[in-house]
């Protein structure tokens, strides 16, 4: 493009990579919510009252931050167990099924696998293992068949999860089910994660807040991944084979086995989400628990940059949107603006790689 | 069950198979067509659902199933381009790009959508093509000839796509994008242009594959409509090995299984399968068997060395190896 003498080039930056700064995680959101707007304009709703409506439900007061923390810890475990997978370029869009299989396996150890009388540390404790075990042996299933038979993981990790779904619904209208309802019989109190407002007798602000034990859980998460990925040789390896697997397999990295555990371990902390979630808000297992947590668990991954304490701040913001969307009709505005955030934030990383220069132009040019 | 009850069993079984394999397989043509390119597209589910909602909801307002299933390729193929966009010209991630596809279009279908999921609009459907003379030909008649015409048209499909890649000149020059972008773009060959292009492609057949869902196989509009069938039309590709035919065989196949849950509940001498717990795992059957598919489908191209178009998933640059 020229204009008087001067011109105007689109090039591309020689340094290749590095994330700008510049547009991080919180310009591809506002102006994802800015496009959002205009499509919720163009369906007729009126975006700035949708908008304020999400702000003040989420934010606005203790119950909602309460809410918040609470949709935001599902999301924050998964996420966590996404960003190691993806940070070894293992697409793992699995999370959704390794979460129904940690709630279905902590439910079983509720029920009945162990009684009702055990002691609530040792009950919790075991439907936490239990739950992440299931989530672990769901998530190695693709691992296996990618290390063993290069079989794509983005497609075997996304069809279990509907394996998964029928699995529990299975369940829970059959064997498990209360007088033929779609849900289980209600968890003893020993299987119920605590909440704040248990402890409403020593501060009468507490009462009526949900937030429960589940955050503290993925809070302690997040620190366990964040010193596994930064300091560990695992760590390491994960990090050297996702930049470059030449250079793993060259240094010797035993790649097939670190894309097993990957994935088992991002399976782990999904199915530890889903065992959260039944023993810390609904203390049942019922179909259609989950609004799709482990889908919003791969766009918080990526916002995040896959770094373990950026998702736990962004899972808040998406917990907050889920709150705050909740009862904005018609349903799909939440799922909407999570799309445009990643695409947004797809194509930034896209336009960072380019510079607009400004020159003299040449003469003759 | 006497010989007249299988005969019809299976009749009805290949029939109803062909017809839910239909919108399968117009995905799975375009996502190959897109993928011989050279561009990986994931969002063909997403891309599915804004055609279905659009085809529905244009055919609602206008009266005529036509216009709905041209503005469901039309939708369908904008949110292609802006895939086409994020990867081909400003080189974004191509995975996580076409995720972004899929969550876009669910959401989006499901918001604009929602005013038409209770309408029971009688002229939102493409007509049945039987051909008279044809019908009555047994077994063959009722599952070729009695049929929607979408699946007339996915019948007439599968050889245009088989000749287009391997038998024109502008075939050949799709597969040299997908396989070589360099060797193509220095004889001349628009490789920005054509991917984006035939990302467009993809888009237009996702769009049919998501209308012949509202407009005729399971006409209506529901959000999430599509359950997974566009995951199923990426997973077809690869077993089909990027080829058309293979695909068209791999896409009414799933349609038969897809059907199986329901015929076999209707089959007297088969009471194991009128147990409702089953049907849970019927359902799976699916999902499985596209696992199973991609286990086959990959073991062979690993044995084979063929298959994958060499420069898919890789953005192309002038000048860069």
């Amino acid at each position: 493009m020229r204009a008087g003498g001067w011109q105007v080039r689109l090039e591309e930056r020689l340094e290749s990579g590095a994330r700008r700064s510049w547009m991080g995680p919180g310009v591809a959101i506002v102006a994802a919510f800015l496009l959002g707007a205009v499509l919720i304009a163009a369906a007729g709703l009126d975006p700035l009252q949708i908008y304020g409506h999400i702000l003040h439900t989420a934010f606005g007061s203790a119950w909602g931050w309460s809410d918040t923390l609470v949709k935001a810890t599902p999301i924050m475990l998964c996420g966590l167990g996404v960003a190691v997978a993806f940070r070894m370029r293992l697409w793992n869009i699995g999370a959704e099924g390794q979460l129904w299989m940690g709630a279905w396996a902590a439910s079983g150890v509720a029920l009945g696998w162990l009684p009702a009388s055990t002691p609530r540390p040792v009950m919790l404790a075991v439907m936490a293992l239990a739950a992440m075990a299931a989530g672990a042996a769901w998530g190695a299933i693709p691992g296996w068949l990618k290390a063993r038979m290069g079989v794509s993981e983005i497609i075997t990790t996304l069809m279990l999860n509907y394996v998964a779904f029928q699995w529990v619904c299975w369940f829970v209208f059959g064997p498990w089910s209360e007088r033929g309802f779609q849900l289980t019989p209600q968890f003893p109190s020993s299987a119920w994660l605590p909440r704040l407002s248990d402890a409403a007798h020593l501060s009468p602000s507490f009462s009526g807040l949900t937030v429960h034990a589940g955050i503290g859980i993925a809070l302690i998460a997040a620190v366990v991944v964040s010193l596994l990925m930064d300091r560990s040789r695992w760590g390491f390896e994960v990090r050297v084979t996702g930049d470059g697997p030449r250079a793993a397999q060259h240094a010797g990295m035993p790649i097939a086995r670190n894309t097993v555990l990957a994935l088992a371990l991002t399976g782990a902390l999904s199915g530890l989400a889903g065992m959260s979630e039944v023993a810390g808000v609904v203390h049942r297992l019922q179909d259609r628990f989950s609004p799709g947590f482990g889908f919003t668990a791969i766009i918080v991954a990526w916002l995040a940059g896959l770094r373990p304490w950026a998702v736990v701040v962004v899972s808040v913001l998406f917990g907050g949107l889920l709150v705050g969307g909740k009862e904005i009709q018609p349903a799909g505005i939440p799922q909407m603006l999570q799309g445009l955030v990643l695409l947004v934030i797809v194509g930034a990383e896209g336009i960072a790689r380019y510079r607009l220069r400004v020159s003299r132009a040449e003469a003759g040019a | 069950m006497n010989a007249a009850g299988w005969h019809t069993f299976v009749v009805g079984l290949l029939a109803a198979g062909v017809a839910r394999g239909t919108p399968i397989l117009f995905a799975t043509l375009g996502e190959l067509i897109t993928e011989r390119a050279g561009v990986l597209n994931l969002g063909v589910e997403g891309m599915m659902l804004v055609g279905a909602m659009t085809g529905y909801g244009v055919a609602d307002a206008t009266g005529s199933a036509w216009l709905g299933l041209l503005a469901a390729m039309g939708a369908a193929a904008a949110l292609s381009l802006v895939h086409a966009i994020a990867v081909v010209v400003l080189r974004a991630d191509q995975v996580v790009s076409g995720l972004a596809i899929t969550f876009l279009g669910t959401g989006l279908s499901a918001v604009i959508g929602a005013p038409l999921v209770d309408s029971k609009a009688a002229a939102a459907r493409l007509p049945s093509a039987s051909i008279p003379a044809l019908r009555g030909i047994p077994i063959v008649g009722p599952v070729l000839f009695d049929q929607n015409i979408v699946v007339i048209l996915g019948f007439l499909v599968v050889p245009v796509v088989w000749y287009y890649l391997y038998r024109t000149r502008a075939g050949l020059h799709l597969r040299a994008i997908g396989e070589h972008p360099a060797a193509a773009d220095s004889v001349g060959i628009g490789v920005v242009s054509q991917r984006i292009a035939y990302v467009a492609v993809g888009g237009v057949f996702a769009g049919m594959a998501g209308a012949s869902l509202s407009l005729a196989v399971t006409p209506g509009w529901v959000e999430g409509m599509t359950a997974g069938q566009g995951w199923i039309a990426v997973g077809l590709v690869i077993f089909a090995g990027w080829d058309p035919v293979r695909a068209a065989i791999g896409a009414w196949l799933f349609g038969a299984i897809r059907r199986l849950p329901l015929d076999l509940q209707g089959v007297p001498d088969l009471p194991l399968f009128r147990n409702p717990n089953l049907g849970y795992f019927l359902n799976m059957l699916p999902y499985l068997f596209t696992i199973v598919v991609l286990i086959v489908g990959s073991r062979e191209s690993f044995r084979r060395r063929l298959g994958a178009p060499a420069g898919l998933g890789l953005p192309f640059v002038r000048g860069r190896r």
